[in-house]
């Protein structure tokens, strides 16, 4: 990070891995070549993508022919909810909270939206009762693992057997772009179909990102063209992307344990900073149901807009719900689903921490958030 | 000092932030999203915070994005639909103008630190006495003083217009100079969160019922009807449903109880006082000889001024229920306050 500034946006995006970027630069310069070409340095750079596919399987606990490198993770779940309905027909349904590369999806092609509780996971009843009730058939369910906002971790399995159950010719996808950090991909792909992911929310580059699809799972190309990833996406490989992308989450695979323990302990710390320092602030989601990395509050008697104003001048980069085009916050479609009351909502923070966060950055940010707090509440007392 | 300069994606902004730059002020941009629904015209489109984004890139200031749809549609938008259901005229851009571009940008930036809360309209903050007041922008033909009279001294203190005494073609000149990619945008005319396609009658249509009304002369025989009075305006000759071809005939009043419009010649229209409700002051309550405005680029004519009378020294035309009425000092320079014509 630049001097000074305290970064608590790693679920927006993350610092690149240094050995990422080491990685990419030799097909931004010597190794050039297009791996779809039939000459010798065509066929080495082949190899890289070759390579980088069977790392992707090994950690995604799939086979290699099931990985396609997509352009990032709205592309794959783009390509999971349209793919499926142009091939299978019927309906998709997912979950009111999903992120909006696949809410809009749903909605674009008027599917069925699904309610959540209080901790923002899929209503099960509510689930099952849809897949049962619907009129066209339900083709895909798309339950996103671990929700970008609040950070609340679904239980998949449960999903899984819900649909299975319900609508056993539907695929199941998940949007697991917040999941890499923190849960064994492993443990996630024996339930779903399809499943994407997004390279810069782990250590590598943006405009790259990973469509697992198990054989078996219908879905017509989103991008059609040269078919280089076997006809199911076209588009000449992103190749420096794919192998930095490759290196790592490779290092966040290995990392993953210690490092949830690490960044667990500093959530911890920020939170009951926040509410040790300041009344009136309320934990969004307990814990227990959340990745360790997110932390998300609700600050009673201020607006977020003007707290993101002032932590931004203090050099402390944080979130409060999505942007819309425009860079104007919107109201967050995750709480109004969760049943956060507006003027609740008003007062939403995202921190979220990850592989560069101290707890240097921890204390800053505590001090940083508890003098602005204070300040935009006795301004409006004034 | 550290100034909060609302960049519309316009000309007069992009440039008046330019101004405070150069005068030495420390400057941060701020596009305000105010309406969230459809538009085709006007402010706060994507395309149009992108223009003040990029501004601000090019001349080195911060920039940000509030976003005010909920306060810009309690304050702008259902008030000026509930309008219309009773029959007034209302004048949106002076809400928004009283209710966000001032009140709430200034709480904001009251909040956040800011000395001062800056925007591109040509209007002038001068000190007359110890008080201050809006004075007519240097271009007569763009000045905007009326559009902002609503400022009472609390907000006058801390306002800057850096454009005010300049001529629209110097800000163009400038914003040319300087490379900004502003410089040849077209004035907005319209309102923000009316479609150009649908027009007010479309935004109107799909929120609240219109109702059919009789058209009436001053005799009270029936002439015809109109689909909608909602739709109405004192004043209006056009879309009456009258035939053509025959004396000029004016919408002289409205009945809602009956759903009533009578019509009449120009004459009929002209009146020797005007009511105005909800007085505000830029300082004290004014009683004396005034100039009064009653729109955006009117001219401002003589009258007296008695509580919440005007007494016109010549007839004037009516005006339109809910349509701002501002007063200016005798020599017609600065705004003294306004209100709403009853």
């Amino acid at each position: 990070m630049q001097n000074g500034y305290t970064y608590l946006d790693h679920a927006a995006t993350t610092p690149m891995r240094a050995d990422a970027v080491a990685a990419m630069l030799p097909f931004l310069t010597e190794q050039f070549a297009n791996p779809s070409g039939s000459h010798r340095f065509a066929r080495q750079v082949r190899k890289s993508i070759d390579e980088a596919r069977d790392d992707v399987a090994d950690v995604l606990g799939c086979r290699p022919g099931e990985v396609i490198f997509t352009s990032g993770g709205t592309e794959a779940d783009n390509t999971a909810i349209f793919g499926t309905l142009d091939r299978r027909g019927g309906v998709a349904l997912c979950p009111a909270v999903e992120h909006h590369a696949v809410l809009h999806a749903v909605e674009a092609r008027h599917g069925l939206v699904v309610g959540v509780d209080a901790t923002g996971r899929v209503d099960h009843d509510a689930l099952a009762s849809a897949l049962v009730t619907s009129t066209d058939p339900v083709s895909i369910v798309s339950v996103m693992a671990v929700n970008n906002e609040v950070g609340t971790i679904t239980d998949l399995a449960g999903v899984a057997a819900i649909v299975r159950r319900n609508a056993p010719n539907a695929s199941i996808h998940t949007d697991a772009v917040q999941a890499a950090n923190w849960l064994d991909l492993r443990t996630i792909t024996p339930h779903v179909d399809l499943l994407s992911l997004s390279a810069h929310k782990f250590g590598g580059p943006k405009g790259v990102g990973i469509l697992m699809a198990r054989a078996g799972s219908a879905f017509a190309p989103l991008l059609v063209g040269g078919g280089q990833e076997r006809d199911r996406r076209s588009g000449t490989h992103n190749v420096a992307g794919i192998v930095a992308m490759t290196v790592a989450l490779r290092a966040t695979d290995h990392e993953r344990s210690a490092e949830n323990e690490r960044i667990g302990r500093l959530r911890d710390c920020l939170v009951d900073g926040l509410q040790d320092g300041l009344d009136d602030v309320t934990e969004t989601v307990d814990r227990a149901h959340k990745v360790a990395g997110s932390a998300h509050v609700c600050i009673g008697g201020i607006e977020n807009e003007a707290l993101l104003y002032l932590l931004d001048e203090a050099e402390v980069c944080a979130s409060a719900a999505s942007a819309c085009a425009s860079g104007a916050m919107e109201p967050s479609h995750v709480l109004a689903a969760m049943g956060v009351p507006n003027e609740r909502a008003r007062g939403a923070l995202r921190l979220t921490l990850g592989r560069t966060s101290t707890e240097a950055d921890v204390a800053r940010a505590t001090t940083v958030i508890i003098d602005a707090v204070r300040r935009l509440r006795t301004g409006r007392a004034a | 000092m550290k100034v909060l300069m609302a960049l519309s994606g316009g000309v007069d902004s992009s440039v008046a932030a330019a101004e405070l730059i150069d005068a030495g002020h420390d400057v941060v941009g701020v596009t305000m999203r105010l309406w969230g629904g459809e538009s085709d015209t006007g402010c706060c489109s994507v395309a149009d915070v992108d223009d003040a984004r990029r501004v601000a890139q090019q001349l080195g200031i911060d920039h940000l994005v509030f976003n005010f749809t909920d306060d810009f549609n309690a304050h702008v938008v259902d008030p000026y639909v509930r309008a219309h259901s009773q029959g007034l005229t209302p004048n949106p851009c002076i809400e928004c103008n009283r209710h966000l571009k001032f009140e709430r940008l200034s709480e904001r930036a009251d909040l956040l630190g800011f000395d001062a809360v800056a925007t591109g309209h040509h209007a002038r903050v001068d000190v007359v006495g110890d008080r201050f007041f809006v004075h007519r922008g240097a271009d007569a033909a763009k000045d905007q003083s009326y559009v902002v009279h609503m400022l009472p001294q609390r907000e006058l203190r801390r306002t800057v217009f850096p454009v005010g005494h300049l001529t629209k073609a110097q800000v163009r000149q400038r914003a040319i100079a300087l490379g900004l990619r502003t410089a040849t945008k077209p004035d907005s005319q319209d309102v923000c969160f009316i479609t150009q396609t649908g027009g007010r009658e479309a935004f109107l249509g799909a929120r609240i019922p219109f109702r059919r009304g009789t058209v009436v002369g001053s005799d009270g025989a029936v002439l015809g009807d109109v689909p909608a009075i909602e739709m109405v305006t004192v004043g209006q000759r056009r879309g009456i449903g009258l035939p053509g071809g025959g004396p000029k005939r004016y919408v002289t009043a409205i009945d809602r109880t009956t759903a009533t419009i009578v019509v009449g010649d120009e004459a009929d229209l002209y009146v020797s006082e005007l009511t105005v409700e909800q007085l505000v002051w830029a300082d004290q309550p004014y009683t004396g000889d005034v100039m009064v405005q009653c729109s955006a680029h009117g001219a401002a004519m003589p009258a007296g001024l008695d509580g919440n009378t005007v007494h016109w020294q010549q007839p004037q035309r009516c005006v339109a229920s809910g349509q701002s009425v501002v007063f200016y000092d005798a020599s017609n320079s600065y705004v003294l306050g306004g209100g709403i014509a009853a």
